[in-house]
């Protein structure tokens, strides 16, 4: 099965079920989708990332009602920095779908969805751990892997890979 | 990892309280998992899982590795089921490829990987057993994992880290004489599987320690995100393999377990009606088995033959080039699940278009299922809690990665 390029038009994808849903519930929290490899992803708008995970979950037609992953990509040096990304399932239609929230060096900060599925406080605790990012409203944000008082985040791309020596 | 700092502090007035420390060297906590618990008298009042001990940081190491330099780093997340590690992970990469894996190593993986489901149940029911007091059970259980780890030293040379699926395809045909080793295994499987049934089902003692203990409904299952065997138990219809099937699963023909209690017996019921359906697959893996390559036709990025880098240039130019500089994947992003024992075993590669990945993350499901713990545990007695934690299957080099 040879590659098909990446659709990354959001005009393009405006068709996708959860496309639909969301720009329907409001157009200003999608910034954009790629269809790449038959995932799909949509670019959320930061400060409703929570509100759109509510959208979505709630969705009578397809109800994304299970939170998979929460994690997190450091694309430095270049900005936005982080990508926060969300996998989604759909247990009854036995759907995917992948959010992302890019998030600035600056103010790596973003709403919990803890409040939305009870799961991701693992997950956020690990990607504020590892990473560094803040999620607002989250019950016990404290490192989860590393020892309470280490310095630094690990899987920020500017630690190095053998630790400060 | 967390400090003792991060043991809840008791409000004024709570004073029947007291705060116990289990683990991280307790033997029911399958590893080094720490329990903070809160207990009045014999009832958890609170509890609190610490984890991080076996933190190795395999996910930063993997930025730094070829490609195919991750497969066995993916052995080492969950010891108990190296190939659904492996396979995840190859999966992944071939998607991101975009490779075509010839039927027969698709039939070999699934084959390989119910094995491998049987190994990390036949663990899992041991322990279990063992924690709540059926010591025979692990002795029964482990003469059997015996069998399936000497299938995996035949095929890969590795009793345990068998590093066994690469990126497109298996690294070697299975040796002469190996399925019928198989064949001899499954047929004899179902009839050990009723010894341990024998043992525990219908045992008075077994039941009145896992029927409604820990239970835990559906919906509380799907929001604190619980899947597998753990999932199923809970009443939810839901298996990857079935539902959105990878590697040629939707060849095969399998029923999938699922209770309603959602109690630590519902979870074994689902757990031991699996081993009788790997076992099945098993079968029909091998009387179906496809003839034909072993490996995708993709020379830049599958290793070759020993046999032609002796005759052919190019065979030797593309082994050189392998292993020296790694092939470049195409840049985009992955998810791929697979159905582990555990659940929902999910990699989430990104390619930044050179030979190593940028990242890889793995969704580990008893990162997700440790989260039930508290749920099931408050309110229960402390005795059930040793209970609860080999339901939900942990493994602790999955948790901490």
């Amino acid at each position: 099965m040879p590659l098909i390029p990446a659709i990354t038009d959001l005009e393009a994808l405006k068709d996708h079920p959860a496309v639909v849903r969301l720009r329907s519930w409001n157009s200003a929290a999608v910034e954009g989708a790629k269809f790449d490899r038959d995932e799909m992803t949509i670019y959320i708008e930061r400060s409703s990332i929570r509100e759109a995970c509510v959208i979505l979950r709630d969705d009578p037609s397809c109800p994304f009602n299970f939170l998979s992953d929460v994690t997190c990509v450091d694309w430095y040096p270049s900005q936005p920095r982080f990508e926060v990304v969300y996998e989604l399932l759909s247990i009854p239609n036995k759907e995917r779908v992948r959010l992302k929230v890019r998030l600035d060096s600056d103010s790596p900060v973003v709403e919990s969805v803890t409040s939305v599925w009870p799961s991701a406080n693992y997950f956020e605790r690990e990607v504020f751990d590892l990473f560094g990012i803040r999620f607002t409203g989250h019950p016990y944000l404290r490192r989860i892997q590393m020892p309470e008082d280490w310095e630094g985040h690990p899987l920020r791309k500017d630690y190095p890979v053998e630790g400060y020596r | 990892m967390a400090h003792m700092t991060s043991t809840p502090v008791l409000e004024p007035g709570q004073d029947r309280t007291m705060i116990l420390n289990m683990g991280p060297q307790h033997p029911s906590t399958h590893g080094v998992l720490r329990l903070i618990l809160e207990i009045d008298g014999e009832t958890v009042v609170r509890l609190m899982p610490d984890i991080g001990y076996l933190h190795t940081g395999i996910e930063k190491t993997c930025e730094a590795k070829f490609y195919q330099q991750v497969v066995p780093l993916t052995d080492r997340i969950d010891y108990l089921c190296p190939m659904t590690n492996n396979l995840c992970y190859a999966l992944a990469v071939e998607k991101l490829l975009g490779l075509e894996i010839p039927p027969k190593a698709q039939w070999l993986r699934v084959m390989m990987n119910e094995l491998t489901r049987i190994n990390s149940h036949l663990v899992w029911l041991g322990t279990h057993a063992m924690d709540i007091g059926a010591l025979t059970v692990f002795l029964y259980c482990f003469r059997e994992r015996e069998d399936v780890l000497r299938l995996f030293e035949a095929v890969s040379g590795q009793r345990m880290m068998t590093s066994y699926f690469r990126i497109g395809g298996v690294a070697l045909e299975p040796p002469l004489g190996f399925f019928d080793r198989v064949r001899d295994f499954a047929n004899r499987f179902p009839s050990k599987v009723d010894e341990y049934e024998n043992l525990l089902t219908g045992n008075p003692i077994w039941t009145m320690r896992t029927k409604g203990v820990a239970r835990i409904t559906a919906e509380d299952a799907i929001a604190l995100g619980a899947s597998g065997p753990t999932l199923r138990g809970s009443g939810v219809d839901f298996d990857l393999r079935r539902d959105m099937p990878y590697s040629g699963y939707e060849n095969f023909k399998f029923k999938v377990p699922v209770a309603q209690e959602g109690d630590v017996f519902a979870r074994y019921i689902c757990r031991v009606q699996e081993l009788r359906e790997s076992i099945a697959i098993v079968q029909q893996a091998l009387d179906g088995m496809p003839e034909g390559p072993i490996k995708a036709d993709a020379p830049k990025v599958v290793l070759p033959d020993r046999e032609k880098m002796k005759t052919q240039m190019e065979a030797l130019i593309y082994h050189f080039k392998i292993i020296t500089e790694g092939f470049a994947v195409p840049a985009g992003e992955v998810y791929q699940a697979v159905e582990s024992p555990r659940g929902e075993m999910g990699y989430y590669v990104v390619s930044d278009g050179t030979a190593k990945p940028y990242r890889v993350h793995m969704r580990a499901a008893c990162l997700a299922n440790l989260q039930l713990l508290p749920k099931m545990c408050e309110g229960r007695l402390l005795a059930d809690v040793v209970a609860a934690i080999g339901s939900i299957d942990i493994v602790l080099g999955e948790i901490d990665r």
